[in-house]
């Protein structure tokens, strides 16, 4: 479904990336994880166009995307939920919900909200208040909810679980994973490693803009490296 | 005391006189100023080639009626429509290329700064507007009624009534059709917008087409209201309107229009009361006073600027 091939991006004189490749197969939760810098937030950015790629190849559904503007990704269907949620705090929540609608047609955009309104109750209770006002994890399911509203067939997540309560992550992690059940392909950015390993097929380990590991999630959980540098086993053995 | 009441009563229809004038200035200003708070609030650019844009607007418009013989109304359309094309004309040729560059601010802003001079500088030649003041014939006439003592003028309720008419428009714009939508998720978060599926430059240029039409409608109503036109007029509104944005609250809609009522109650006020010699000096030094107090102008959100 989705490969890439290369990638390459810089700030400046800093590479960010170097030459990452990986792939995801239509189906799939892939996660990418690694330490905070190491480029997974910026390989999600490239693929959606909201960084210029320096050189390498980013392919969707056999289509090469890599000079796309950001706009056409969206419309080729590719949602990503940015890091941060980023939501429109000033709008309300349908407000927001109808603009993640933007390109799609009007006819289904009562549709697509009833369905996010099914996954998140919370959202329909809340669809007139301003997104702003919202709870943490109130914002990230607004978030979802958001890049959910023009039906993507690829789902970029970046740090869902960040700053919500281990109680949240469960909930949220849950949801990613019905939303894929569901027929939606997610790739999955994440420093909270052991989360992510728990609900994805596949893994890849980023360090400094480098592929280092990449595997079955479940054979990643049981790898001493990532054991040591991801899932905190080197501080508990101290 | 009752000499006091008596004066008072007497000075009150030149007061309230006054304060037409004011508001007439100000609904001038306030649409010039909606075009820099706008352009702002979307791409943290000065475009200070705005008041000059104003300035091709009145020339336009009163071109438009003296010349081509168009009615006023008419010449008031088609001088919006040629503005917007030079607004969206500048953004493309000037502005974007540095935004795709990722250039830094400070050459945006000094690019409008060359923008600016050249459209002064290039309308003075003798084959465009020439670098002449023109006296400006009123396509209809400057009638006068008395309302209890308080004068108004034909140019004053046309101003007011334009105005108004074209802040309704824009309000209807910017919170219920798909563009305007377009343009709030733009100005709250540009990458966020872009991955709604927005087409950024697309909607900077739809928002240059309109701050500049509403320029260009402030300068057709200048150009009826003080009748005379010269390529450089567009630099004091121009500035005038741009800290009238300031002093609301840069990037604020309400702001501006509030800015730029103050700003005109202030000049008019000061020439009426004072003298008219410190209508721009005290004009100035409010805005420096106002931004001593609130740094982020009367409606602006506290706090850094979001990047």
């Amino acid at each position: 479904m989705l490969q890439v091939r290369d990638l390459q991006v810089r700030y400046g004189a800093i590479e960010a990336l170097h030459r990452v490749s990986f792939d995801v197969q239509p189906g799939e939760i892939v996660t990418l994880i690694g330490a905070n810098g190491a480029g997974k937030s910026t390989t999600l950015r490239a693929i959606s166009g909201l960084v210029r790629i320096a050189g390498g190849q980013v392919i969707f559904e056999g289509r090469d995307i890599t000079r796309e503007k950001a706009h056409r990704i969206v419309a080729l269907g590719i949602g990503h939920v940015p890091e941060g949620r980023r939501v429109f705090a000033d709008m309300t929540v349908r407000e927001n919900l109808e603009l993640g609608a933007f390109l799609t047609p009007p006819e289904k955009v009562r549709e697509n909200m009833e369905r996010v309104f099914e996954r998140f109750p919370r959202l329909r209770e809340r669809q007139n208040q301003l997104a702003g006002t919202l709870s943490g994890g109130e914002q990230q399911m607004l978030a979802i909810g958001r890049a959910l509203m023009n039906r993507p067939r690829l789902l970029l997540l970046d740090e869902p679980s960040m700053g919500l309560s281990p109680l949240l992550v469960q909930e949220i992690f849950e949801i990613i994973q019905e939303i894929n059940a569901q027929g939606t392909t997610v790739l999955l950015v994440e420093q909270n490693a052991n989360m992510a390993l728990s609900i994805a097929h596949r893994a890849y380990v980023l360090e400094a803009g480098r592929i280092v590991l990449s595997g079955p999630a479940r054979e990643l959980r049981d790898h001493p490296a990532v054991r040591s540098a991801y899932l905190g086993e080197a501080a508990r053995a101290g | 005391m009752g000499d006091l009441l008596e004066s008072i009563r007497n000075g009150l229809p030149l007061l309230l006189e006054q304060v037409l004038n004011g508001l007439q200035l100000g609904f001038v200003y306030a649409l010039i100023a909606l075009g820099y708070t706008m352009v702002y609030s979307i791409i943290k650019l000065i475009n200070f080639a705005h008041g000059d844009i104003f300035m091709v607007g009145a020339f336009l418009g009163v071109f438009g009626f003296t010349y081509w013989h168009l009615p006023w109304p008419a010449a008031i359309l088609v001088a919006m429509a040629g503005c917007a094309l030079l607004g969206v004309l500048i953004e493309r040729i000037a502005y974007r290329p540095l935004r795709a560059k990722g250039a830094p601010r400070i050459a945006a802003l000094i690019t409008a700064i060359g923008v600016s001079l050249f459209i002064e500088y290039f309308s003075s030649l003798k084959f465009v507007f020439g670098p002449n003041y023109r006296v400006v014939e009123r396509p209809f006439g400057d009638f006068r009624w008395s309302l209890g003592g308080v004068g108004i003028s034909s140019i004053q309720l046309l101003v007011i009534a334009v105005v108004l008419g074209l802040l309704l428009a824009l309000q209807y714009v910017v919170y219920r059709t798909r563009i305007g939508k377009a343009m709030r998720a733009v100005a709250f978060d540009m990458d966020a917008a872009r991955l709604m599926g927005i087409d950024v430059d697309k909607v900077i240029a739809y928002t240059f087409a309109i701050g500049s039409a509403l320029a260009a409608a402030a300068g057709v109503l200048y150009a009826l209201a003080y009748p005379q036109i010269h390529p450089f007029m567009g630099i004091m509104p121009g500035l005038k309107a741009f800290t009238a944005a300031v002093l609301g609250g840069i990037g604020n809609i309400p702001g501006a229009v509030l800015g730029a009522l103050i700003m005109g109650q202030v000049e008019v006020m000061t020439a009426a009361y004072i003298s008219s010699e410190f209508r721009d000096a005290i004009a100035f030094s409010l805005l420096i006073l106002v931004l001593l107090v609130r740094p982020a102008g009367l409606l602006g959100k506290a706090g850094p600027e979001k990047v």
